[in-house]
């Protein structure tokens, strides 16, 4: 099956910085996609790139196995709702929604039917006579995807698409968007720095830094098998083991990567159930969260190990800050990392 | 004392105000508004035609001698056309310079640009207005310039329009254009540079994105979203031109235009009624402009 989106070997430099440095992607037509990474890591050029607002100085970008790497942003099946939502301030909400059908000169009937039609998609047919300025972030938000929408484009790309929401309204529209997209079965590609964002809505995650994918997986794969010692941490929280105490402690000298969820403090002394990896701490200090605990351990002078325990009604009393404790996982959970 | 004076001020916020605002609100009152006012009661007023002495009883005649002779219609006439004529010259040249400045020119560029648009304005009106003429001369630079491209045919053939040609530049209307326009130009570009830039570029970057064109992006979103500025700028190229007196005496054509009108019959003639009802025409025009400009939704995106 050809690639909805395809960026092959494409490189973007602004004066001195790279931003994009020989990037090869494809991404599935219908697929939610999602590209991560920290500022400055290449995704919103990577997005730009596919929208047609910038080219890349080498290499290539393909819509539906068609080389579009020169076509103006005009002339490409793609449609982008903005981060800061960009609708026209002098126009109408029903105006914004139509404006896609305005300039490829359809009639005023059928623009205004097809307008009202996406409006109601988004749960906004109440607001069509409003102008932008009189609408909260949120209705901003579903305003911008029914503009982008009308079109029928066969990708949609999404700009930091729930960046200026708060965290209520934002967890709403993560559930939306999936929906949307579910119905509608078109290709999302969206950009976040929010990597639970990115875990909860993607089928696919591209995890850039520095210009680079550092890997491509799924939000299962990246979380349960990061390949770097930045995606582990990036992705979730992770305790990211290197050097002499990774060999001390696996016996092998490769650095590894340990989920906070995935160990478990015991006491210093006392039988453990063979085949357990250990290494024996202090206990600094002890954050509840309600549903769980994070312990911090001090391993040596730069290693602090996180601890996350779940507060089930069953569990142990931890012991007080500052007591000698060990802390064990199976072989299995630790993450063997690229050096 | 100082901090007496402070103390007593704090938690008083309205008399600070009014204290603060009392000067400027005496000053626009009594010295602005009151001669505006007293320039309106003026054209009012009647004259003696044998003493030429000013008579305050309250008539339309001065009004009636304003639009009923030719000669002053077609002053008023005339000085209008130029007014639009200038403003709409003046917004084509203005946009492209003020878009550069506002959207594409790097930090340096932009403030040799803005300085470079407002030095003209930091030089004598009088040496600009003398030296276009001398620019403009039948001997003068331009037409050597076109002589020297060997299109002297162009500019013959430019000057031998009806109404706008003459013999030469400097004594024609195409002249006084190009002064005013050139006069004028800063008041229009800094005005268009500020709307321009307060245009996000994200606005003209989703119009392409939804499939506008070049030409259609410019049309459905910058032009409608640079409306204020542009309505700004025009109502100084407008009233400018409107009351200038100078340019139109030291270049171009021997027509009057309102501006000489004014200052002759307040001046030489020692009509004062009819100096104030010529004057009272712009402020009009520039009312009705406004209203306009408002109702065709210039200000909506402020």
């Amino acid at each position: 099956m050809t690639a909805a989106i395809e960026l092959r070997d494409a490189s973007r430099a602004f004066g001195s910085v790279v931003a994009l440095d020989r990037v090869s992607l494809e991404i599935a037509p219908g697929e939610f996609f999602a590209l991560l990474g920290p500022s400055g890591s290449g995704k919103t050029t990577c997005l730009r790139l596919i929208a047609g607002f910038d080219q890349p100085d080498s290499g290539q970008v393909l819509l539906d196995g068609v080389d579009v790497t020169d076509v103006p942003p005009f002339d490409r099946d793609v449609n982008t709702v903005f981060q800061d939502y960009a609708l026209f301030p002098h126009m109408s909400v029903a105006e914004n929604v139509a404006y896609g059908l305005r300039v490829r000169r359809i009639a005023t009937v059928e623009r205004r039917k097809r307008a009202a039609e996406m409006l109601e998609l988004v749960r906004l047919d109440d607001f069509a006579e409003r102008r932008p300025t009189q609408l909260s972030g949120g209705q901003k938000q579903r305003v911008a995807l029914a503009r982008a929408l009308i079109n029928g484009p066969k990708v949609l790309l999404l700009d930091e698409p729930l960046g200026a929401l708060d965290l209520k309204l934002r967890e709403e529209m993560q559930a939306e968007l999936k929906g949307l997209q579910q119905r509608l079965g078109i290709t999302f590609v969206f950009v976040t720095h929010d990597q639970g964002e990115a875990l909860s809505m993607a089928d696919r995650v591209a995890v850039f830094n520095a210009g680079r994918i550092e890997q491509l997986d799924t939000p299962r794969g990246l979380y349960t098998r990061p390949r770097t010692a930045f995606v582990a941490s990036f992705v979730g929280s992770a305790n990211v083991v290197s050097g002499a105490l990774a060999e001390h402690i696996t016996g092998r000298c490769a650095p590894f990567a340990i989920r906070p969820e995935l160990i478990e403090i015991r006491p210093a002394e006392g039988a453990l159930p063979e085949g357990l990896l250990t290494a024996a701490g202090t206990l600094e200090d002890v954050l509840y969260h309600g549903a769980s605990s994070r312990c911090h351990v001090r391993i040596d002078a730069d290693t602090l190990l996180s601890v996350a325990r779940a507060e089930s009604a069953g569990a142990a009393p931890l012991p007080p800050a500052g007591s000698r404790v060990r802390l064990a996982w199976r072989p299995a959970d630790a993450v063997t990392l690229e050096s | 004392m100082l901090r007496a004076a402070s103390r007593f001020l704090h938690g008083r916020n309205a008399f600070y105000v009014s204290l603060l605002l009392l000067p400027p609100l005496l000053w626009l009152g009594t010295a602005y508004l009151g001669s505006l006012f007293a320039l309106l009661a003026q054209s009012f007023y009647a004259i003696d035609e044998f003493t030429a002495k000013v008579v305050p009883e309250l008539t339309l005649a001065t009004y009636r001698q304003l639009f009923t002779q030719p000669a002053n219609v077609d002053i008023v006439l005339r000085t209008v056309a130029m007014a639009f004529a200038v403003t709409t010259a003046c917004g084509i040249v203005a946009f492209p310079v003020a878009n550069y400045m506002a959207r594409h020119a790097g930090p340096k560029i932009k403030a040799l640009l803005y300085v470079g648009v407002m030095l003209p304005m930091w030089t004598s009106y009088l040496v600009k207005v003398y030296a276009w003429r001398l620019i403009l001369a039948k001997q003068g630079i331009v037409a050597w310039g076109f002589d020297a491209a060997g299109a002297t045919p162009v500019l013959d053939r430019l000057l031998a329009t009806p109404v706008v040609g003459g013999p030469s530049l400097s004594s024609s209307y195409l002249g006084m254009f190009i002064v005013f326009v050139y006069m004028w130009l800063p008041f229009m570009i800094l005005p268009l540079a500020a709307a321009l830039e307060r245009v996000p570029a994200s606005l003209l970057q989703a119009s392409a994105d939804l499939g506008a064109r070049p030409g259609q992006t410019f049309r459905n979103v910058l032009l409608p979203l640079a409306l204020p500025g542009l309505a700004a700028g025009s109502v100084f190229t407008f009233s400018l031109t409107l009351g200038d007196y100078i340019i139109p005496s030291v270049v171009g054509a021997p027509g009057f235009f309102i501006g000489m009108m004014v200052y002759q019959l307040q001046g030489t003639a020692g009509n004062l009624p009819l100096a104030a009802a010529f004057s009272v025409v712009p402020i009009v025009l520039i009312g009705l402009y406004l209203t306009l400009a408002r109702r065709l939704g210039a200000f909506d995106a402020l």
